[in-house]
């Protein structure tokens, strides 16, 4: 009785202060922790039956068979392996080419100039991916493509692009890059501007050119917002920008093996083929492993510096 | 003297450098706004010209045509365009309110379940139930679909925006204030309204333009959750169009306009014209906003 009491003072002391969390913490419940306990529809051969509580509970149990289903087939692969794969190179390239991009503005002499450009390459960041949609079809339209005309002043044949895979791992990272290398310069120059001077004119003293300033001033002074921003994508290393994957390939089907990625794949089973149990559990692969990846990237980095971790 | 000269050299690149590093980043942010530039001079082509030549930076024939077309049969667009207005702004607001006074409350340290709070939302940043589940939540548990406030809702809140706006307050508020309020006999609420608010401004604005961005830009809640045509946002209404112009003029309210007008209608341009349409009022604003978002990835990125 006397825990209760405190409980109750407690609440009572507090009662202001949950007030403003309780519109949040509702949001929270609805739109995160109720869909958590819905993942049990992947153990689930899932049916419509009146509401949603009803319709989970009279779904049948069917234990690991939406799993043992989805891997048994050959998209549990492809999915697998394209998300991984392209993440893993949009995470290299565009780390490297971001901090490249970052330094080369921040040594341009002509300071409005550099402006200028920061600004024209924040603009794909506005932009969502409709859009960024349309401008690829205004390159890669068959008939009146910016490519086609390209390809054939060259002499070679005018290609289908919308239906040639071959093409689309690279055009999908050029797209990729294209949208988010600006956003991340600005982000990694902020840093830059932010670095103490009196660093460089201590390398200056000590007889270092530009090149060594780079290297050993400006380059260790970014590490732990490159620690940072990377390990926060290798945690999201397997999830996959849908806008990216759904509306710059204008959803075209002949071109799923080298575009299909978890997220793609389980749009597709919600919306157009109906496999819900499937789809449910290809979602649920997805978090669960990329929560082992987020805990276990970052307690690799908590050994080597704690400071560089997330939490 | 000389040693001056040499540590200007030291401070600065050698003008062949210089001229590289200008081309790499030049070429680079031209690379960015070319297509824009490109959409924008289709949308001002004359449609047989297009279906001759292809498009072009430079077309032998100019027209606006699509515009004239798109005025005339253009109810759609505008009504995309409210909905669109109208879920920003009203998502807006509800996200900031919920979100600053989430992440207002986590930053007290007399905040007793000041933890257990923070962890419910840190958590959802690590792990979530994925589209499925979410789905059935939001329309068989919520009855959300074809309402506007599938739109709005589920961009409403993000554990991100809340870390962003904790360690806003816990940084930049100092508790001196919180204590002058209360001894002033002011409540939690009056405090937070009269005097931390107003100082938290600069925070506010970089989350709200956060939110004005992902709800301008949202398309996918709309192809989650709409079909009603009156409720479609303009990035879902360009996503419609893609394939046909059938679905501007299937909604116009405009009874004189008929199939003959779908005929005569320049269609690729006056896609495109849609596109430069939408996306207009982000390319003129953005360049005076960009620094927020900026400051926003930065300060998030720190821990508290």
């Amino acid at each position: 009785m006397k825990a209760f009491g405190r409980f109750f003072k407690d609440i009572n002391r507090n009662k202001a202060l949950l007030l403003m969390v309780l519109p949040a913490t509702v949001w929270f419940l609805f739109f995160s922790y109720l869909p958590m306990l819905g993942t049990v529809i992947s153990f689930k051969e899932y049916r419509v039956h009146g509401g949603f509580l009803s319709s989970i509970i009279h779904s049948r149990w069917v234990g690991f068979d939406n799993f043992k289903f989805l891997f048994s087939t050959n998209d549990a692969y492809v999915i697998t392996r394209n998300t991984l794969l392209y993440n893993i190179v949009f995470i290299i390239i565009g780390l490297v080419l971001a901090v490249a991009l970052a330094i080369v503005l921040s040594e341009i002499a002509n300071k409005r100039l550099a402006k200028w450009y920061q600004t024209g390459m924040f603009l794909p960041y506005f932009l969502s991916w409709v859009i960024v949609g349309y401008f690829a079809y205004s390159f890669l339209s068959f008939d009146r493509g910016v490519m086609n005309k390209i390809v054939s002043a060259f002499g070679m044949d005018p290609q289908q692009w919308y239906s040639e895979p071959k093409y689309w791992p690279f055009i999908i990272v050029i797209v990729f890059l294209w949208k988010s290398l600006g956003y991340n310069s600005v982000v990694y120059l902020a840093a830059i501007m932010g670095i103490d001077k009196s660093l460089y004119e201590a390398a200056m003293i000590d007889g270092a050119n530009k090149w060594q300033q780079i290297r050993n001033v400006t380059l260790p002074m970014l590490a732990p917002l490159m620690t940072i921003l990377t390990l926060l994508a290798i945690g999201r290393i397997f999830y996959a920008d849908f806008g990216l994957f759904y509306q710059v390939t204008r959803d075209s089907g002949t071109l799923y093996n080298v575009t299909n990625v978890i997220d793609t794949y389980v749009y597709r089973g919600l919306k157009t083929t109906g496999e819900i149990g499937m789809s449910t559990a290809a979602g649920l692969y997805q978090s669960f492993v990329g929560f082992a990846l987020v805990i276990t990237s970052n307690w690799i980095v908590r050994r080597f510096n704690k400071d560089n971790a997330l939490f | 003297m000389a040693s001056l000269r040499k540590t200007k050299d030291f401070h600065r690149l050698t003008p062949a450098w210089n001229v590289i590093f200008n081309l790499i980043a030049g070429l680079f942010a031209l690379a960015c706004v070319f297509p824009f530039l490109l959409v924008m001079v289709i949308s001002f082509t004359d449609e047989k010209t297009l279906a001759l030549d292809g498009y072009s930076l430079f077309p032998k024939k100019w027209s606006t045509d699509a515009y004239s077309y798109l005025f005339k049969a253009g109810d759609q667009l505008l009504r995309s365009y409210g909905v669109t207005i109208l879920v920003t702004v009203v998502g807006t607001v509800i996200s900031l309110i919920l979100i600053s006074l989430f992440a207002y409350a986590i930053s007290r340290k007399g905040f007793k379940y000041r933890k257990f709070f923070s962890f419910l939302a840190f958590f959802t940043m690590l792990f979530n139930g994925g589209l499925v589940p979410t789905y059935i939540v939001t329309t068989k548990l919520l009855g959300l679909g074809n309402s506007l406030w599938a739109l709005i809702l589920p961009l409403a809140v993000n554990a991100f925006y809340i870390m962003i706006m904790r360690t806003f307050f816990s940084t930049m508020i100092p508790d001196a204030i919180i204590e002058s309020g209360k001894i002033d006999g002011a409540g939690e609420f009056g405090i937070f309204f009269r005097l931390i608010v107003p100082l938290a401004l600069p925070g506010l604005a970089t989350i709200a333009l956060f939110n004005v961005l992902g709800y301008w830009n949202d398309w996918f809640n709309a192809l989650l959750y709409i079909e009603n045509p009156d409720l479609v946002p303009l990035q879902s209404m360009l996503m419609r169009i893609e394939n046909s112009m059938q679905f501007i003029l299937a909604n116009s309210n405009n009874a004189s306009l008929g199939t003959s007008v779908l005929q005569s209608m320049p269609q690729d341009t006056s896609r495109m014209a849609m596109v430069v349409l939408a996306t207009g009022p982000i390319v003129l604003a953005y360049p005076f906003f960009q620094r927020y978002f900026v400051q926003g990835l930065t300060v998030g990125a720190v821990k508290e």
